[in-house]
């Protein structure tokens, strides 16, 4: 277990959500009789939950400064057919719509950041309002109708990464996307190493390093082969490069700027972070207006992969965002939470959603198990936590470390 | 121990023993209380005197610990706080347990009504609570919410709640901290008075003053192990009597040697008067005038509540109060400070006299709590640098000896002088000219005052302006070298090192600016 722990590094709770997820990935390659790893059906997952990943990217950040938006799906339906509309009855390119739905966005999100930062009432009722608001602007503005958007605006939603280059019977873009992936990583890896050594800190064995590289490469280089021999035609999604651009963004803002550890003080205690010198007021008006532009491209990716906008777009996709990032890690108090975490506890129910529907298991079902899954990862989290220990995972990591051990002796 | 006393045992606790997982925080205490008599219980923070307390009120239920419990002639076996409650140990802990919405007579009667057929019997209840109030010297209507009384009053409120329990052992924990003077007395006063009818105490407190005036005996505690009961008037006890049994030797002096070096006046406040943020009639500032020299520490004396933290936040930034008007000269020019933000890139520093809520994350770790307040100071374009960051709280955790094992250790974690020390650490980064330091030593034990003290001086001795805000007019006597009294939001008076006493000070502290 201690060989497994220096692989994946001191944050047990990360390992332990990536535990789960490839736990799931084989249970359900076995139940479903080996649909699940299929080129078709990764690439149905990604484009079929890159919104929701997306929305919770941003409402990782909401929930660290210690509020909640309760009104995403609403914004992104509202910016979804807002968008839809000025593309059609303007007569835009599809470009310039989508930097207006991006504005729209920011626009909505200065409102409620607004209300919620500078009035001071509770994000819960601001987005609670905003929810029934941004609702009822979509059915306003499309009249309750459907309103479909052109081709190519269906390109970021329902598009690949072209096919270019000798035929190699892979896709080769995708191949050059993994292979950089990889490259970056070990790059990378291999710097902080060199780094950590400069400044006399403590580093990991060379075995361990190529162990974890070995496996994480691995997983990618899978991965690709995966993305990269699908149908004719597909290959690795639109909205997978822009939930993996995303992700690397924030990932970055978080853990590395200034502004990343001023949400983090607001959250934790913030009356400390003011006399900090922090501008509370502004980082809370920034992460609510930050949902709101990451909820209208959300709006968006959906609109161009349903191909139309109609008005009961995004509903309940606040709770899906709201349970990734609770699975994830992140504190109802506020103060934690990681973007990576939140991603993965995205997947987690991505794969359980994907998984149980591969089972021919009905929507009833999925739910009740969704909704378990979300309680006993929080109450296993909440139960530790109160044991002094970290989290968890710790508990998964137990067992798996104590089958391990009984394995070797 | 002396035998001149005769009076029966009313509890003991024989060699208790209480192991966490990895720390052994009690270790074969043993712990004699008689009947009627306030025992007091000292030793540094982290010694273990909660834990005995708790092990005695049932919260670490029996069983969890070794040793026994005997309690009237009977070893005792409490389950949970309820069955210690049953036989008449009542604790009152440091954060008061009152309910502010309900009422004084609701917060008494909480999980203990009358009641006739299961309906409260709230005339009863006003009756006795009557009753209860006069016995700790209350008069207030017993259905005012208890957030519109003061917290000495609402400490009262616990002692009646406790009163109604029929209590025969009262344990307080550190009743005193929040309380001003008065109150104090007040209090203590009226634990000679319970002792007088029976009741025993048993009280844990930093205030080493209070527990010399009003103790019988006292058992010192350190590092969880009981070291010595004395007997106050047999034994002769005193102030430094008391600390040498805590830190185990004894503190030839409680400041480390220091002579000041003093230079011109840089900082300097006039008329400054702030506005009650929510009461905008009421001043909490009124027209008050200082300054400070380079390499000055400057005292700050005022009763609670006098309008100290008040000057010293509205200052900082305007993080308090409404309607502030007033000047503040820096450097011969005026400076404006409307946000904290400014106010540190003017060069000021506030350390909070509530390190837990207003000076600290406490899910932050040393090395991120250090350069919370200069990020700029280990980042590049808006990047932080984590080797720099990392580098910078590895330098004031050597030269603040801040004991941990690693600055990546979490601030929950670290004792509260350590945690100070981090504190300021983060305030020494922003390179401040002039440190406010609100109650610096509040709730640190004696060892960890003289390093404080220590850190202080030699900022002092940089050429930094340093202010001192603290209820304890020893350290203030010890440590400033010049001291100003407030009363009622005014400064009232300064007054240099040498001509400070205890007793002008409190007379500047408790009156009107003199006709002078």
């Amino acid at each position: 277990m201690n060989a497994l722990k220096k692989i994946f590094g001191g944050d047990t709770r990360q390992f332990g959500m990536i535990f789960a997820l490839v736990f799931l990935i084989v249970f359900f390659q076995i139940l479903t009789g080996g649909i699940t790893l299929t080129p078709e059906n990764i690439i149905n997952l990604f484009n079929g939950n890159s919104y929701i990943l997306i929305l919770a990217i941003g409402m990782v950040l909401v929930i660290i400064a210690g509020h909640i938006d309760l009104s995403v799906g609403s914004v992104a339906a509202f910016v979804g057919i807002s968008v839809a509309l000025i593309v059609r009855d303007w007569g835009v390119p599809s470009w310039v719509g989508i930097v207006i739905g991006l504005l729209l966005g920011a626009l909505v999100g200065a409102w409620q950041g607004f209300w919620v930062a500078y009035v001071g009432i509770p994000a819960f009722i601001v987005t609670l309002a905003g929810m029934l608001l941004f609702r009822g602007l979509n059915q306003l503005l499309g009249k309750s109708n459907t309103i479909p958007v052109p081709g190519d605006f269906q390109t970021i939603g329902a598009g690949y990464l072209p096919e270019i280059g000798p035929d190699t019977g892979y896709n080769n873009l995708t191949l050059l996307l993994g292979l950089a992936a990889i490259a970056a990583i070990i790059w990378g890896e291999l710097r902080r190493r060199k780094a950590a050594q400069a400044l006399g800190a403590d580093v990991d064995e060379m075995w361990v390093v190529v162990t974890r590289l070995v496996l994480i490469c691995g997983a990618i280089a899978y991965a690709t082969y995966l993305f990269a021999t699908g149908r004719p035609g597909t290959s690795f999604p639109v909205p997978g490069i822009i939930l993996a651009v995303l992700v690397l963004v924030y990932g970055f803002i978080t853990s590395r700027t200034v502004v990343g550890r001023h949400i983090y003080a607001v959250g934790g205690n913030k009356h400390a972070a003011e006399l900090s010198g922090v501008q509370a007021k502004r980082i809370d008006f920034l992460v609510m207006m930050n949902m709101s532009i990451l909820a209208g491209l959300a709006g968006m990716i959906f609109v161009a992969r349903s191909t139309a906008s109609g008005p009961f777009d995004g509903v309940g996709w606040e709770l899906d965002a709201i349970a990734a990032v609770f699975i994830g890690g992140a504190a109802v108090s506020g103060g934690v939470g990681t973007v990576v975490g939140s991603i993965v506890g995205g997947l987690v129910m991505a794969l359980l959603n994907n998984g149980l529907q591969l089972m021919s298991v009905g929507a009833d079902w999925t739910q009740i198990i969704k909704g378990l899954v979300l309680l006993v990862a929080v109450a296993f989290d909440v139960y530790n936590k109160s044991q002094g220990k970290r989290s968890i995972i710790g508990l998964l990591l137990k067992n798996f470390g104590s089958k391990t051990e009984t394995k070797a002796a | 121990m002396s035998e001149t006393s005769t009076a029966p045992t009313l509890l003991e606790m024989r060699s208790i023993t209480k192991e966490f997982p990895g720390v052994k925080a009690l270790s074969e205490v043993n712990l004699k209380v008689k009947v009627a008599e306030i025992h007091a219980i000292c030793g540094e923070n982290g010694a273990g005197k909660s834990t005995l307390m708790k092990v005695l009120s049932g919260v670490y239920p029996y069983g969890s610990y070794d040793g026994d419990i005997v309690y009237q002639n009977e070893v005792q076996q409490f389950r949970d706080i309820r069955a210690s409650e049953a036989a008449g140990i009542v604790i009152i802990h440091q954060e008061l347990a009152l309910i502010p919405e309900l009422s004084i007579m609701e917060n008494i009667f909480l999980g203990n009504e009358p009641t006739r057929f299961g309906v409260i019997n709230w005339s009863e209840a006003r009756l006795r609570s009557r009753d209860l109030l006069a016995r700790v010297g209350l008069t207030d209507d017993p259905d005012t919410p208890v957030k519109e009384i003061g917290v000495g009053k609402q400490q009262l409120v616990e002692i009646a709640k406790a009163l109604n329990k029929s209590v025969k052992l009262l344990i307080l924990d550190e009743p005193t901290a929040a309380l001003n003077e008065n109150d104090s007395q007040h209090l203590l006063d009226l634990l000679l008075g319970l002792k007088g009818k029976g009741i025993t105490s048993i009280i844990i407190s930093h205030k080493l003053n209070e527990i010399e005036q009003i103790a019988d005996s006292i058992t010192i505690i350190r590092d969880g192990k009981s070291i010595e009961t004395l007997d106050v008037k047999a034994d002769g006890v005193n102030e430094d009597r008391i600390i040498k049994g805590m830190v185990g030797r004894s503190l030839e002096s409680r400041f480390p040697d220091h002579t000041p070096d003093i230079g011109e006046v840089f900082f300097e406040v006039k008329d400054w008067t702030v506005a009650h943020p929510q009461v905008e009639d009421r001043l909490v500032c009124k027209g008050s005038n200082f300054f400070v020299r380079r390499g000055e520490i400057v005292g700050f004396a005022g009763l609670m509540g006098a309008g100290r933290t008040e000057l010293a936040r509205s200052l900082f930034g305007h993080s308090y109060g409404r309607f502030i008007s007033g000047t503040v000269i820096k450097d011969g020019k005026e400076i404006r400070m409307n946000t904290v933000r400014q106010a540190i890139d003017h060069g000021l520093g506030y350390v909070t006299e509530d390190r837990k809520s207003l000076g600290l994350n406490l899910l932050d770790d040393i090395k991120t709590t250090t350069v919370a307040a200069n990020l700029k100071g280990v980042s590049k374009h808006n990047v932080v640098n984590e080797d720099r960051e990392f580098e910078v709280a590895e330098d004031y955790r050597k030269s603040l000896r801040t004991k941990t094992p690693s600055v990546e250790e979490g601030v929950a974690k670290l004792s509260g002088g350590n945690q100070q020390k981090v504190v300021l650490a983060k305030w020494m980064f922003t390179d401040p000219d002039l440190l406010i330091l609100d109650e610096p030593t509040r709730g640190i034990d004696v060892g960890a005052k003289y390093e404080i003290y220590g850190i202080i001086q030699r900022l002092a001795s940089q050429g930094k302006g340093v202010i001192v805000i603290s209820s304890e007019l020893p350290e203030l006597l010890g440590l400033s070298d010049r001291i100003y009294t407030i009363f009622e939001g005014s400064v009232t008076g300064v007054l240099n090192k040498d001509d400070a006493t205890q007793e002008n000070l409190m007379k500047l502290m408790t009156a009107k600016r003199q006709a002078a």
